[in-house]
């Protein structure tokens, strides 16, 4: 067994559909785990809500704490008018929660820790505050980059400060997604080798190895709390930003 | 949190020392690759339109792409911008599949589940209120009663208790003048008894002093003198 902690991050091509000049559509092991979570997220909210019971049981408390959670996370950020945004942000959470959670399961494949997913859904954030800013406000929405009660000789400085930050915006929410699910998985893979690699080195090993697996322990503890975290953080952000394209005025 | 971020830090850093020579490596790999993959792709394609046809060209393709993934297995996948297309396409793809199920079903059915409860216990308040509000004008009716009932004993025994007080002044009036009746009939009585008796005692005084006077004197008095002297005496003894 080679060392090798990227191998979890690998893309297996299943199928090959089509291939537009150059460019390869495959079903991929990726896409299995895309399916697995919507159905993972709509089949679970489905079951809990089946009987539709005026005294929740568990499941259902989950579902509806989550909605409620969700629903508050958008109304303290972007107001009741961010209400419209409601069904967006609880997608993205819930997709990003189940793929940050499903990937810490061995042998699986964590969705969110390629840079191109995040940064489609960083993307898909920071386009639909721009479209909704400008078809809500128009030329409006670009008060956004204009603080008021500023002197005006500092005016040009914040402003380019001001598109800098929002520019930057995707980057750090895709970076910070990516970055966290990447080191996670591969701290835990690291240290999986060091049990391994001590284990099969006889009976002294065998005791030295009950260190790093105490250490799997406590990281894949760790991995729980930042992959539902960086799931709220996501979240949590995007409600910010959307409120940006719902108030543009500072 | 703080440490929580510290942790995660540390652990971000560590990652990236592991991974600080695939990262460098891989993207000037894989540039140098589709370099070569274009321009590889590029001459069978201008001359496969004039010979051979676009099938051909994409399986020469394909089987180009299937070498290449062999030949750069310490590539790192994150990077590896081959994968992108697909993977950009099924994230469109369920994502907008999520995004419709959560919008167009789910979110609906808990939200529905959950006004429904709002509104079951909003009703269950008023409810209670209503009752709240029937029970106190119940207890305010039966106070009313209550003040009601006890003016009206009230009434009827201050009633009764006047009507027995009248009733036995009355009987007490009748009596004492049937009382007082007698006692002005005894005393007329006692006062015609003594006038009678009055009357007797000066025939008596007369007789008696006729005798006296005749016994004393061995005469007899004219009867006229001896009355007229009786009378004088009686008015002398008459009590003032």
């Amino acid at each position: 067994m080679t060392v090798d902690p990227i191998h979890q991050f690998e893309i297996k091509r299943f199928v090959d559909l089509l291939n537009v000049s150059g460019v390869q559509f495959s079903f991929t092991n990726a896409a299995v785990f895309m399916f697995g979570i919507v159905a993972i997220v709509f089949l679970f909210l489905t079951y809990a809500t089946r009987g539709r019971t005026l005294v929740p049981g568990r499941a259902q408390s989950v579902a509806e704490m989550s909605y409620e959670f969700i629903a508050k996370m958008v109304r303290d950020s972007a107001g009741s008018q961010g209400m419209v945004f409601f069904p967006f942000v609880f997608t993205l959470f819930t997709f990003v929660l189940v793929a940050n959670v499903v990937g810490l399961i061995p042998y699986t494949f964590t969705v969110t820790a390629h840079l191109v997913v995040t940064a489609a859904l960083a993307l898909l954030v920071i386009g639909t505050v721009i479209v909704y800013g400008f078809f809500k406000h128009g030329t409006h929405f670009l008060h956004l980059f204009v603080p008021s009660g500023v002197p005006g000789f500092l005016l040009p400085f914040l402003v380019v400060i001001e598109v800098v930050s929002f520019l930057s915006r995707p980057i750090s929410l895709s970076l910070r997604l990516f970055a966290n699910m990447l080191a996670g998985h591969i701290a835990l893979k690291v240290f999986a080798f060091f049990v391994v690699g001590l284990a099969s080195a006889g009976v002294v090993g065998w005791f030295g190895a009950t260190l790093p697996f105490f250490m799997i322990v406590a990281l894949t503890a760790l991995e729980l709390l930042v992959a539902v975290l960086q799931a709220y953080v996501f979240a949590v952000l995007t409600s910010i930003y959307l409120n940006d394209a719902i108030h543009p005025g500072h | 949190m703080m440490k929580t971020w510290k942790l995660t830090v540390a652990v971000v850093m560590t990652g990236a020392g592991l991974l600080g020579a695939p990262l460098v490596l891989a993207p000037q790999a894989a540039y140098a690759d589709t370099v070569v993959r274009v321009a590889e792709a590029a001459a069978p394609a201008a001359s496969g339109h004039a010979a051979s046809g676009g099938q051909a060209n994409a399986q020469d393709h394909g089987a180009a792409e299937g070498n290449t993934v062999d030949a750069h297995a310490v590539h790192f996948p994150p990077f590896d911008a081959t994968t992108f297309p697909s993977q950009l396409l099924w994230l469109a793809i369920t994502f907008g599949l999520l995004y419709l199920l959560m919008s167009r079903v789910t979110l609906p059915r808990i939200g529905r589940i959950l006004e429904e409860r709002h509104d079951r216990i909003a009703d269950d308040l008023e409810e209670a209120n209503k009752h709240k509000a029937e029970s106190q004008a119940a207890q305010v009716a039966y106070e009313k009663a209550l003040t009601e009932a006890r003016a009206k004993a009230n009434a009827i025994a201050g009633e009764t208790r006047d009507r027995l007080s009248a009733d036995s002044e009355a009987n007490r009036k009748a009596l004492e003048a049937d009382l007082n009746g007698k006692l002005a009939a005894a005393e007329q009585r006692i006062a015609a008894t003594k006038t009678d008796a009055m009357s007797h005692v000066r025939g008596i005084a007369v007789d008696t002093t006729a005798t006296i006077v005749s016994t004393l004197i061995g005469t007899t008095a004219p009867k006229a003198d001896i009355e007229k002297a009786v009378d004088v005496a009686l008015a002398a003894n008459e009590p003032a």
